[in-house]
């Protein structure tokens, strides 16, 4: 019965979605029946395509990952983006101070990644935990502080010789290349690290005492504490684990994608990261086919600007209207529900 | 740092004013707009798409107003009548605002457009000092004062204002007391969604003139982070936006003669923010602030403690 009215309120959202999304699709005057065809062959059309979409897949299945462990604990982590960075500055500095064969150095720049970002995830945590700096203040801060500090390195002491712009420092050495298969810009070290990362956080979150004390602060702090969990520590892990695979990110977008470090390195994936996650409600395996959607959106984009010419934000539009739509209609349903239920109880208590 | 100087730094508050007093009017009933990074930005490319296409800048900022009214009202709507959590709509809502402004102002990029006329006020203009700095500006700058001092009045002085904290604080007591709790928060969301919209539209017809894609990204998270860092005080809120207006202004004086220190300038006030909330929020310093009434309540800057979550009367 109550699954039956999910999917009922769920195919609802879905065409209303649609109908919106058609109505902005006329709105710029887009060949509709183009416009489809092209959203799949833009992303899986050619080999080279399906590269570029797993490209953008990776950092958008790391990001997510590290969202659902810091949505379990019931935090608000935006400060995602700057962890990303964080992790990108740490893996930049391991490429270009540390000489060696290409297994050692991407050894320790995954390494120096996860530790950059579990750092600066750590400091938002110190903040909330310690400062009373709630998370979504603190995040949003140290964003504009990595940013700075991004902007900082390369146009100062990272900068290319002689040139002191934002464009990006000197490619780093061929030993901190992320290897691809021939042709393909995807590396499938950084796609295995994506699906380890966030099998791992599953793995975590539902296998383990940890994982479930990390979702009893998540439910209900005050509860939990009451219990026995030392709830700050929990937010503080949380952050450390978050912060470290958001940074994991910062890596592949370095080692993988750039191969330098550039100001704009996270791409805004992390924001786009946390539609996901609201999107796959917190579940990691739904995560799997929504990045991979979002991905193939994102990819689309390209195809739709380049062939079509439409304007290459048409997509984050259409992303937007899927995830408001959804996370309303759903909430929606689920309060219903719950008040439902809320009344049987109170006739029965009667 | 001459008058001319402060003039300056005065102007380009102005937007970041009324973004910040606006959500503080939202968040103080209990509602958090979460969504003004996008809806400053879509407010900013409508205000100018409608200044010029009709040729008013009056009608301008009215659109943008309006603009960010409705993005208000879906975040109001979403946490109120459907229950779904108010953070969660406004971050969604950043992101399809952002990417709406950029997909619709296409047309507007770069286009020379009106722009919000000096008017010096009479008399007031010639106060030595002063008058140049507070009175020699534009209508807009006039009414941030007024929203200033209004807000500031209305919320701590007024009987209704009394009825604002009181959503915002204790949702039940107040509807206890016959307050009809969501229709005021629906009211104060769109109120201050109206402002916020009033401060995308300022920047994109007055302190940033034009439009571009991504025009004022980033000013909608200050906005937010001032709104905190005032502790939810209009006088602190206005004071951040001063201050931020400031540090913005000495660090683009300071490129041509200390371009290393012109360049981290600008992030400074995010350290210092977040420096300043952990030191107010000590045991010591927050114990401290309770001797004093009006002065501690500055001081202490507490969130509203209902903030975010929806009220069901059963």
């Amino acid at each position: 019965m109550n699954a039956l009215q999910q999917t009922k309120y769920f195919a609802g959202a879905i065409t209303i979605s649609l109908v919106v999304s058609i109505f902005f699709l006329w709105l710029v005057e887009a060949p509709l029946v183009d416009t489809a065809k092209l959203l799949v062959e833009g992303a899986f059309g050619t080999n080279q395509r399906i590269g570029d979409t797993f490209m953008i897949w990776v950092p958008l299945l790391l990001a997510s990952a590290s969202l659902v462990v810091t949505f379990s604990a019931g935090l608000w982590n935006i400060g995602v983006e700057g962890q990303i960075v964080a992790g990108a500055v740490a893996a930049s500095f391991v490429a270009r101070e540390v000489q060696g064969s290409t297994a050692v150095v991407l050894t320790l720049m995954v390494i120096g990644g996860f530790v950059g970002g579990a750092l600066w995830g750590l400091l938002v945590g110190v903040l909330r935990v310690r400062g009373g700096v709630n998370e979504i203040f603190g995040g949003i801060g140290l964003n504009f502080v990595a940013t700075g500090l991004i902007v900082y390195l390369v146009i100062g002491p990272w900068s290319r010789d002689g040139v002191a712009s934002t464009g990006g420092t000197e490619p780093f050495g061929p030993q901190a290349w992320f290897p691809t298969i021939d042709g393909l810009r995807v590396s499938p070290l950084a796609l295995i690290i994506a699906f380890v990362a966030l099998v791992s956080v599953m793995f975590l979150l539902s296998k383990t005492h940890f994982g479930l004390r990390l979702r009893a602060t998540g439910k209900n702090s005050l509860a939990a504490n009451r219990f026995g969990i030392a709830t700050s520590r929990y937010l503080l892990m949380a952050f450390i684990i978050g912060g470290g695979i958001a940074g994991l990110a910062g890596v592949t977008q370095a080692g993988a994608v750039y191969h330098r470090l550039v100001p704009s390195i996270s791409g805004g994936y992390g924001f786009l990261a946390i539609l996901i996650v609201l999107l796959a409600r917190f579940r990691g395996l739904w995560v799997i086919p929504i990045a991979l959607f979002f991905a193939t959106i994102a990819m689309a984009s390209f195809q739709w600007q380049l062939r079509l010419g439409l304007h290459s934000a048409l997509g984050g539009v259409i992303q937007g209207v899927l995830v408001l739509s959804i996370v309303l209609v759903m909430g929606y349903q689920e309060g219903r529900q719950h008040r439902e239920q809320s009344n049987i109880r109170g006739n029965t208590a009667l | 740092m001459n008058a001319a100087t402060f003039a300056i730094i005065v102007a380009s508050a102005t937007p970041l004013i009324f973004a910040a007093i606006g959500e503080t009017i939202t968040e103080k009933a209990g509602v958090v707009n979460l969504s003004l990074d996008g809806s400053m930005l879509l407010s900013a490319m409508t205000g100018f798409a409608i200044a010029y296409t009709t040729g008013s800048v009056e009608l301008g900022l009215l659109a943008g107003m309006a603009t960010s009214g409705v993005v208000a009202f879906v975040v109001a709507f979403g946490g109120i009548r459907l229950r779904v959590n108010q953070i969660a709509v406004g971050l969604i809502l950043t992101y399809f605002a952002t990417k709406l402004s950029a997909l619709l102002g296409g047309e507007f990029v770069r286009k020379p457009g009106p722009s919000v006329q000096k008017m010096s006020l009479p008399v007031l203009e010639d106060i030595p000092f002063f008058g140049e700095i507070l009175f020699q500006q534009n209508p807009l700058v006039y009414f941030s004062f007024l929203l200033i001092i209004v807000s500031f009045w209305w919320i701590f002085h007024t009987r209704r204002g009394l009825d604002l904290q009181a959503i915002g604080e204790r949702p039940e007591a107040a509807f206890a007391r016959g307050i009809p709790v969501n229709s005021l928060r629906y009211f104060y969301t769109v109120l201050g969604g109206a402002f916020v919209g009033l401060g995308g539209a300022a920047f994109s017809l007055d302190a940033k003139m034009g439009w571009s894609e991504g025009h004022i990204a980033n000013y909608g998270w200050i906005a937010l982070a001032l709104v905190i860092f005032g502790g939810w005080h209009p006088l602190r809120v206005a004071f951040g936006c001063y201050l931020f207006g400031a540090i913005q202004i000495v660090a683009l004086k300071m490129q041509p003669t200390l371009p290393d220190l012109a360049q981290v300038l600008p992030i400074a006030p995010f350290p210092l923010m977040i420096l300043t909330l952990v030191f107010l929020n000590m045991r010591v310093v927050q114990s401290f602030t309770m001797r004093f009434g009006g002065i501690g309540r500055l001081i202490r800057g507490t969130a509203p403690s209902a903030l975010g979550e929806s009220f069901w009367p059963d």
